[in-house]
């Protein structure tokens, strides 16, 4: 233990320790952070996570592919919605089941409103932890309104659960439509009010630019996904590269930066807004009539072999890798959660800055911790 | 470059090296002792360039345990399989490729806890989750009589 503190540089004597949560406002949840300071210069940050780990993978070895679904909505539970279609995709790619047109696109529709709901709160709670506690109103104010689209079609607001291997659980409500476009119609308003208020705040730029830059290979290298890889220059969007659902009929961009400071995986966020704002609105007067859900048989089981199906949540990109002995339960399962390998970046981002932004940078990442622990 | 050139490529780093295509990917299934020495190859010739390991298991197949790499090449956009298994249960240890691709620090750490599987040149093997008392819960013969109900 003792040459590996010399390794990487911590003085035991000099070098003053401090445990940053895990209760702790900026970190989100239960993330403890073990932060070796030398005066008010971060030297070293070591993540300590697990505290409400659950063993979600052990536990889908042992209950059927239906059931798996509900335990993803309490993974990344900002993208619930997300996270339920990556295994619904995985189920149906591996019984090669046709999907009618009518759930593809409700789910991209579902898929971009929560992404737009998950920015939201990053950006309520980004400004909150910087200090600017008005945005975190403002934040939530909207975000009800797509609580509300939620539980009127899915019963819940935040845990969805509202896909099913073969289709989703029930049609949307009849009042879905027309309340997404009132939404739309409300927030395209409202965004601009938001970069208003942070955006161009010289405050919050001179804490956010220049601060905690990963280049595009660290990026590459770490696994970076998500915004946070995306400001940074990484080109790795799945709804571009690998399109599921709806996805390739729609046209959006993919927004790139490379700077890779916390100020542009801010931005990337924003911009996304509007880009799932335009994919919701070309997808919302042309629901296809049809079934919402394929008949499945009562017991699914999944061939013999492996299937991996990635997806993009709004944290990056999310990977379904899943073992069939040919059993009604999976042998193994293996969720590749972003926030897990985005958290491994942190240590090599925050060397050198202040502690100040390691606040900065770790909420720019926007963890999720139940996410990292699964 | 197609995919048939790929593997032909892949195969010219080492004559031995078992390739087949799955359903998804091409599958790649190399011994453990050539494992880092393929990786590094993959990772370093201009024209396979994997660069992006996006997701590390390990898998406890009954009497072996192993390793499955995916990894994606971000300049051509093509993905393998890499696989590996190793019958020693008691004392499981695989090279690390943590100097390859700085990700499989985490992954290597939450396998180490969870499959018990070590890591040779792991800069800081330590349980990630678990505490040290913990046996290594995703193997097959876990028995945890408390919290597991078997029906």
């Amino acid at each position: 233990m003792e040459e590996q503190i010399k390794d990487i540089g911590i003085d035991e004597k000099q070098d003053y320790i401090i445990n940053m949560g895990p209760q702790h406002p900026s970190t989100h949840g239960v993330l403890r952070l073990v932060v070796s300071l030398k005066g008010e210069i971060v030297k070293n940050v070591e993540p300590h996570i697990g505290y409400i780990h659950r063993g979600i993978e052990k536990m889908c070895e042992s209950i059927t592919y239906p059931q798996i679904i509900h335990l993803t909505d309490r993974m990344d539970y900002l993208s619930a919605h997300i996270n339920n279609e990556a295994v619904c995709l995985n189920v149906e790619k591996a019984l090669e089941i046709d999907i009618p047109d009518r759930v593809k696109v409700i789910r991209t529709i579902m898929s971009e409103l929560t992404r737009i709901q998950s920015h939201q709160l990053f950006w309520a709670t980004f400004g909150m932890d910087l200090g600017g506690l008005t945005c975190f109103f403002y934040g939530l104010r909207d975000r009800e309104k797509i609580m509300d689209i939620f539980e009127e079609t899915c019963g819940g607001r935040m845990i969805v659960s509202y896909n099913c291997p073969g289709g989703l659980m029930y049609d949307i409500h009849p009042n879905f439509q027309k309340r997404v476009k009132e939404f739309i119609k409300y927030f395209r308003k409202t965004l601009p009010e938001y970069d208003q208020l942070l955006t161009g705040n010289v405050i919050f730029r001179q804490r956010t630019a220049g601060i905690g830059r990963l280049s595009l290979e660290d990026a590459i290298s770490f696994g970076v996904t998500g915004p946070c890889g995306r400001a940074s220059g990484f080109s790795c969007d799945v709804r571009k590269h690998d399109p599921y659902s709806a996805y390739d009929r729609v046209k959006f961009n993919e927004v790139l930066f490379d700077e890779g400071d916390t100020f542009h995986r801010y931005l990337v966020r924003m911009e996304e807004m509007r880009e799932s704002m335009n994919i919701i609105d070309q997808l919302i007067d042309n629901i296809p009539e049809g079934p919402y859900a394929v008949k499945m048989k009562p017991v699914i089981k999944l061939p013999e072999g492996e299937y991996y199906q990635k997806v993009e949540t709004a944290r990056g990109e999310l990977g379904v890798y899943i073992i069939s002995d040919g059993n009604k339960n999976p042998y193994r399962v293996k969720f590749r959660s972003p926030n897990f390998v985005n958290l491994s970046a942190l240590n090599m981002m925050t060397k050198g800055f202040k502690i100040a932004d390691l606040v900065a940078i770790s909420g720019s990442l926007d963890l999720i911790v139940p996410d990292i622990d699964r | 470059m197609d995919k048939a050139e790929l593997v032909e490529l892949i195969r010219s780093f080492d004559s031995k090296t078992e390739i087949k295509e799955g359903k998804q990917f091409t599958e790649i299934n190399v011994p453990a002792v050539n494992l880092h020495q393929l990786a590094k190859q993959l990772n370093e010739n201009k024209d396979t360039c994997f660069d992006f390991l996006f997701c590390l298991s390990g898998v406890d197949y009954g009497s072996d345990l192993g390793l499955v790499y995916h990894i994606r090449s971000t300049k051509y956009n093509h993905t393998v399989v890499l696989k590996t298994r190793t019958p020693e249960r008691e004392t499981p240890i695989f090279d690390s490729v943590c100097d390859i691709w700085k990700t499989a620090e985490f992954h290597e750490r939450e396998i180490y806890d969870l499959f018990g599987i070590k890591f040779k040149g792991h800069p800081d093997l330590r349980r990630l989750f678990l505490g040290s008392t913990w046996g290594y819960p995703l193997r097959k013969d876990y028995v945890d009589d408390i919290n597991i109900v078997t029906k």
